[in-house]
């Protein structure tokens, strides 16, 4: 017989005791390289050790994302937390079990299968043996390798996974606790921010110190490494006037800042790029119908609700920092490179922001603190950015403008599709080469990342659902990844799938409408998958779609549809609007099967907030550009980036299609894509003509209108 | 020159010596009394994380000197509920699972204490517009304004913290 597979996290950190402890009797401790960004998944995981280990849920604490202490698992990202993560603290919970259970059956010299463990209990036969995980720990050494022997729990025995469970995390939120980063207060901290450099090779002309200082009206001091420049003091009033008057009192040199025409899609065409082709061969393009259609998104803000923030103390040698970041290995290898420490001189703990939904900040204001803290062992270093910092220099996720070509057969089906991007990268965080903000400025900057963007084996970047799930006999995409940007690009909750999505389900649409089919008959006419039917028909009956339902007076309904990365959660979306000069949405329903459901009201509420997320990207959002701004970026605050207000939601209605036998999966990106193309339809449905450009803004909705 | 302003947080006398007037109320709150649940999100009254009583009206506090609520009555998150004891608000933010990342929550469930002391039986629409001014950036709103509805049922029905 092989020896069982581990699960990609636990192969990469076998052994038991990083995932599971006994620390005290009735006291269960798990750690997991997951981080809580809002997510829930510190919950889910929770869920996962209580079914595994048979213990209470509330017998379990849980450490996380901690250099020190638990697995590393590089970036909470991609969804991918409980597809990975979740299943490698089933099986390490479960390999824990196993040891448990064999050292029960020594101890009580009866075969290992007449025992079972009820709230940590040893039973022999349903009746108790007063052995326990904590009387058995002593004998059992978790200082070993999983070897994937332990059997995990079959569907029919889960408990606690499958079942609602309230997230952990919220109470303290809700009582308005000390919880998040920004509340940590270190003995003898100063605050600090940092005078930005506008960019790469920018470098300080002229300081006006006494200017700062008297605008600061409390002692500030200044530390300065090349063109980093921070501002520090005890006071954390004083440091924030102070860093606004270094807006004015900063002056730097060589600087270069973005243009309006740069924030268009269309500036990406002229600009040098990678280009990469996958899938099929180049079609025989003769005798078939043509169809081409091009959408862009521009580029977007994560606009955080909390600006990012980064504490750190160099003690006797050590650097210690703490992030809200969402991956605390890759930093800390990150911070090797930028300060000449070995890993083994640096600990990075993880501690709660707000959500982040990809790479904002977070990695940045660490770093921003590491290099302060650097140049004054023994003092904590608070680096809290101010709201314009995050929105001027976190990273955006780039435009994109996708591009379909398809080839018809004679009934106006698709027989032949690729999908022409392009789009400059969605992947700089530091464990992808990206550089952190604050070394650019140091005196020896790193260099420029070289072109790159997330792998396909890893679900692809900009080319993220570049292919329709659909069953259609050739399909390939082309990605020009275009290698100069004005700003810096990376990771955004789904990357490339929602403008991807975006594409080619309006195009979808469209080939239906040409072929006179609904748009509901026509995608399962293109689809034997039965996941992807099942969600779509489910979509459809909720909303109570009706097939050729007439649009064009201001109300309009629209479907769409995606598997994530095509190989992880399906979702499918209807949205009903009322369209004048500007979108109104009234509702969606979404059907989402994730496979193996660990906490329904969990899912819910992530799909919910993808929903509403999308909806923001799409009905509002984009980043502006505009060099008579001294940054160049004109979306700067709440007022210039504007996000969905609650006025504004639709009301929403999820189901949920539990495949209890398959794999479980994310669902933070599933609904993007599905979310931004059903508004996209809906919209076509109502106005009778099609806007292939986000965000949707009035200005768009009126000029094509007049077009008609 | 030091000044000392006085005025009550969540109904004790507060007094702080202060060499610059212009402090915000937020720095005040979270860097000399201790109480972190009143956020910092902006500090340009925009986003609402920050949302406290002031005089029993929902005010943002992170551009608000402290000179301008000298004798006035702040009221801040801690001051609602605890969780032994927790408001009406807070339970059904918790029943409702009304959040994700949480960030927001503060100043929101402040935002609609003012609503519901005002209006104790508001309409989905009033309840979104008492909100419009608090950003949440993660999407619960739906969540949020059902466990608003459901808290001010329970308060009408004589529940309290």
């Amino acid at each position: 017989m092989n020896a069982p597979v581990l699960p990609g996290p636990l192969k990469d950190n076998p052994r038991l005791d990083r995932w599971v402890a006994f620390p005290a009797p009735g006291q269960v401790a798990i750690n997991t390289g997951r981080v809580e960004i809002g997510q829930g998944v510190l919950t889910a995981m929770v869920q996962i050790a209580a079914d595994e280990l048979d213990v209470a849920m509330n017998r379990i604490s849980i450490r996380s994302g901690d250099t020190a202490l638990t697995p590393n698992e590089g970036y909470t990202a991609g969804s991918q937390s409980i597809q990975f993560g979740g299943v490698a603290m089933r099986q390490a919970c479960a390999d824990v079990r196993a040891l448990f259970l064999d050292q029960a059956a020594k101890v009580l010299a009866c075969p290992a299968n007449e025992l079972s463990i009820r709230d940590g209990s040893i039973l022999r036969k349903g009746v108790t043996t007063g052995q326990d995980y904590w009387t058995l720990a002593g004998a059992v050494d978790l200082k070993v390798n999983a070897t994937g022997s332990g059997t995990r729990k079959p569907v029919t025995e889960l408990k606690s996974i499958g079942q609602s469970s309230a997230r952990l995390d919220l109470p303290a939120k809700i009582f308005g606790q000390a919880t998040f980063i920004h509340d940590m207060r270190l003995d003898g901290m100063l605050h600090a921010h940092v005078v930005r450099q506008p960019h790469r090779g920018a470098s300080i002309g002229a300081i006006d110190e006494r200017a700062i200082l008297r605008a600061a009206k409390a002692p500030v001091q200044f530390v300065r490494s090349g063109s980093f420049l921070a501002i520090l003091g005890d006071d954390e009033t004083a440091v924030d006037l102070a860093a606004v008057a270094a807006d004015t009192h900063v002056k730097w040199q060589n600087v270069e800042a973005p243009t309006a025409i740069q924030q268009e899609a269309n500036w990406l065409l002229q600009r040098p790029a990678v280009d990469r082709v996958f899938g099929a061969e180049p079609a025989d393009l003769k005798g078939r119908e043509r169809f081409e259609r091009t959408y862009t998104r521009g580029y977007l803000a994560h606009a955080s609700i909390s600006p990012s923030c980064g504490l750190a103390e160099f003690r006797d040698g050590h650097l210690t920092v703490w992030t809200h970041c969402q991956g605390v290995f890759p930093l800390r290898a990150a911070l090797v490179k930028t300060l000449g420490l070995e890993a083994s001189a640096i600990t990075v703990h993880h501690v709660q922001g707000s959500g982040c939904y990809g790479h904002n900040g977070a990695d940045d204001a660490a770093a921003d603190a590491a290099i302060i803290a650097m140049q004054l062992p023994g003092k904590p270093i608070r680096v809290r950015w101010r709201r314009e910092e995050e929105f001027i220099y976190e990273p955006k996720t780039p435009t994109m403008i996708v591009k379909v070509h398809a080839l018809l057969d004679d009934a106006g089906k698709p027989v032949d599709w690729t999908q022409e991007i392009w789009s400059p990268t969605h992947n700089q965080r530091p464990g992808a080469g990206g550089n952190l903000l604050g070394a650019l400025a140091l005196p020896n900057p790193p260099p420029e990342p070289p072109p790159n963007d997330v792998p396909e084996s890893n679900g692809g970047g900009a080319t993220r659902n570049a292919e329709p799930l659909y069953d259609i006999a050739a399909k390939r995409h082309i990605h020009h990844l275009v290698t100069e940007t004005p700003i810096r690009t990376s990771a955004l909750r789904g990357l490339g799938a929602m403008p991807n999505v975006f594409a080619l389900e309006c195009c979808i649409d469209e080939l239906a409408e040409r072929a006179g089919a609904d748009p509901v008959a026509y995608r399962l006419s293109l689809t034997a998958d039965k996941r992807a039917r099942a969600v779509i028909e489910k979509v459809a009956a909720m909303a109570g779609w009706k097939a050729g339902e007439p649009g064009g007076a201001g109300r309009g309904r629209g479907i769409a549809f995606a598997r994530y990365k095509n190989r992880a959660a399906y979702a499918a979306c209807v949205v009903e609007l009322d369209v004048d000069e500007e979108i109104r949405l009234r509702h969606v329903w979404c059907a989402t099967d994730a496979g193996l459901v660990i906490n329904p009201d969990g899912v819910i509420n992530q799909l919910e907030g993808g929903i509403i997320q999308s909806a923001s990207w799409v009905l509002k959002e984009q980043v502006r550009f505009d060099n008579s701004v001294a940054s160049g970026i004109a979306s700067f605050d709440w007022e210039t980036y504007p996000v969905l207000k609650f006025s504004e939601v639709p009301e929403i209605d999820i189901e949920l299609i539990n495949s209890k036998d398959e794999v479980p999966l994310g669902v933070g990106e599933v609904t993007a894509g599905p979310t931004a193309a059903a508004i996209g339809n809906a919209v076509s449905h109502a106005l009778g003509t099609r806007i292939r450009d986000l965000p949707l803004t009035r200005e768009r909705i009126m000029a094509s209108l007049l077009k008609d | 020159m030091t000044q000392t302003f006085k005025f009550t947080v969540n109904g004790k006398p507060v007094s702080v010596a202060l060499d610059n007037e212009e402090t915000p109320l937020l720095n005040i709150l979270r860097n000399e009394l201790g109480l972190m649940g009143t956020r910092f999100g902006c500090g340009l009254e925009q986003c609402g994380c920050c949302t406290v009583l002031i005089d029993g009206v929902p005010e943002k506090c992170c551009a608000k000197p402290v000179w301008s609520v000298a004798g006035k009555a702040i009221v801040t998150i801690e001051g609602l509920g605890t969780p032994s004891r927790p408001h009406p608000l807070q339970q059904a933010f918790i029943d409702e699972q009304a959040g994700q990342c949480g960030y927001c929550l503060s100043g929101i469930i402040v935002s609609a204490k003012a609503l519901l002391d005002k209006n104790p039986s508001p309409t989905r629409a009033q309840i979104a517009q008492a909100l419009d001014d608090n950003i949440c950036r993660c999407g619960s709103h739906n969540r949020i304004m059902r466990a608003v509805e459901k808290a001010a049922a329970q308060l009408r029905a004589g529940v309290r913290a």
